[in-house]
């Protein structure tokens, strides 16, 4: 790490998970209902270190409702939730802010502050929280932009991007801060095959090339499985390429499968590919 | 039907909740860093600046047309040459701090709801969150400072505006000497009603931002929800002014004379 990063990386939190195969996000018994409609019954799941859950389910089985209890956007209603050890269940808004700090979220849409160019949006945490110097922060909105192809971008507003440009935009703005989880709301979701590949991609790099541990909610099927099945490697110089997966890095993928608010399946591509259940068989056919 | 009747007071009472739990969550955030300069100082120009224009077109013609009306009537007991007394103490005490709320009630009240309205529905308002920053400290508290004292501010503008557009026509069209009417409205004015046509934008500036930024922040249901936080926005905070400006006048009456 340049010593330029590592200033970033010590003014904006302190990195969590990084031994790897350490439990990172923990749920346990979680529950969830909005008036009568119950959203989540006794959830439980373990998110290690560097690894991989694809979150899958039927619109408004109560993925993407999973992701803002990890972040403390909600509260369950029974349950323990845990984040890097610490109970977020219990936390107060501003106990939350630093759990937040190592927490990157990609939202739906984006969720690009529209008011905002392109580099604010993907600064905005660095600019606003830190007291990193604004060349350094610059720096490294470039370096992020850059990751994700959008260098040229920056001085954009995010209404004259594309669809599969804002996604971009947006998992630079969640990685800008080097979180050590990173949490996908759907990320490919109405975008068209080319560019929802583009950022299955980046999200294969990230896992892959930064160690960073993800949650990824869809029920894109086919992009769940690109991002299950491949890796991606480093070549010579900055160069990467995707490869297909090697049965060790498989493993760190993990498929969980929502139904009611109930989870029905926990396993990898190949066991959930096989899997006799009548419901998933449906929801893959 | 004792359903509906139950789900409704619950539900008002819970707006009732969140809108107490957002003021007093501004006003602590208020008096605590961190403080977003910045953004109060872009708001202050928003609310303050960008309302001028409106507020003097609307102190010019409202004074002007006192006068027409207030001549006419004065003329009955001769006495017209009193008319600048009447447009000073009407402009100050009342229409000039209910008209300025009104129309910056439609201006930045309903700018305030769509705003933070849109960014609710578009998750912005989460993201921000996840960002680790306080939405109420980022966008609540400087549209709080900013309405709180640029209020009263366009009120003074609106009521100068308004005397000045009651010269206007008191002397091209009623035929009232310039000393005579700049007399009689000194006159007009006590200490006490420019300390009520002054406390009162505060209370009014308070109400008008506090309801959009509330509305606003609980708007549901995509564009047509925003459309409808606006609406919603602009006819309560109307409301809202005309009455706490009905309470809080009683209370400085009860208070100064």
């Amino acid at each position: 790490m340049s010593p330029r990063n590592a200033d970033t990386r010590a003014a904006t939190a302190t990195p969590i998970g990084t031994d790897r195969d350490v439990p990172v996000i923990e749920f346990d018994r979680v529950q969830l209902a909005f008036d009568d409609v119950v959203v989540l019954r006794e959830v439980s799941f373990t998110l290690l270190t560097g690894h991989t859950k694809i979150v899958l389910g039927a619109s408004g089985a109560g993925k993407s409702i999973m992701l803002k209890l990890i972040l403390g956007l909600l509260r369950p209603d029974g349950g323990v939730i845990r984040v890097d050890g610490r109970r977020v269940d219990q936390m107060s808004e501003r106990e939350l802010m630093e759990v937040r700090a190592n927490v990157g979220m990609v939202f739906q849409e984006g969720a690009l502050f529209d008011s905002l160019t392109v580099r604010e949006n993907v600064g905005f945490k660095l600019y606003e929280q830190t007291r990193i110097p604004l060349e350094e922060v610059d720096a490294r909105v470039r370096e992020v932009l850059g990751f994700v192809g959008l260098g040229e971008f920056i001085d954009r507003m995010p209404s004259e991007l594309s669809g599969g440009q804002r996604r971009r935009v947006a998992i630079a703005r969640a990685l800008a801060a080097r979180p050590g989880v990173l949490l996908y709301d759907e990320p490919t979701t109405g975008l068209d095959p080319l560019t929802a590949t583009t950022v299955d991609v980046e999200i294969v790099k990230l896992r892959d090339l930064e160690n960073v541990s993800s949650i990824l909610v869809t029920h894109q099927l086919r992009d769940a499985f690109y991002i299950a099945e491949h890796e991606a490697v480093r070549e010579v110089g900055d160069g990467f390429r995707v490869v297909r997966a090697s049965p060790d890095k498989a493993e760190e993928t993990e498929f969980v499968m929502l139904r009611e608010g109930r989870l029905v399946f926990e396993g990898h591509a190949s066991e959930l590919r096989h899997s006799r259940d009548e419901y998933l068989q449906a929801f893959l056919s | 039907m004792l359903k509906l009747i139950d789900k409704g007071i619950k539900s008002a009472l819970l707006e009732v909740q969140e809108y107490v739990l957002l003021c007093s969550a501004a006003l602590r955030a208020m008096v605590s860093p961190p403080f977003f300069v910045h953004d109060i100082v872009e708001q202050l120009d928003a609310i303050g600046v960008g309302s001028l224009t409106v507020v003097i077109l609307t102190g010019l013609f409202t004074g002007a047309v006192l006068a027409l009306q207030t001549g006419l009537t004065l003329d009955q007991f001769g006495a017209r040459p009193v008319v600048g007394r009447l447009v000073s103490a009407s402009m100050v005490k009342e229409l000039g701090p209910v008209l300025t709320a009104l129309m910056i009630t439609g201006r930045v009240g309903s700018g305030i709801a769509a705003e933070l309205g849109s960014m609710t529905v578009t998750d912005q308002i989460n993201a921000l969150r996840a960002l680790g920053a306080d939405p109420v400290r980022k966008l609540v508290v400087p549209r709080f400072l900013a309405g709180i004292f640029m209020v009263p501010l366009l009120t003074v503008v609106s009521d100068f505006t308004g005397v000045a557009g009651g010269w206007f026509v008191a002397y091209m069209q009623l035929g009232v000497g310039s000393g005579v009417y700049w007399t009689s409205v000194q006159e007009g004015l006590y200490l006490q009603d420019a300390w009520m046509g002054l406390i009162k934008p505060f209370f009014l500036g308070f109400v008008i931002v506090s309801i959009g930024c509330h509305v606003g922040l609980r708007t549901r249901g995509g564009t047509q929800g925003v459309g409808r936080a606006t609406t919603r926005a602009v006819v309560a905070a109307s409301v809202a002014v005309l009455a706490v400006d009905f309470f809080v006048t009683n209370l400085l009456v009860y208070l100064m004379y």
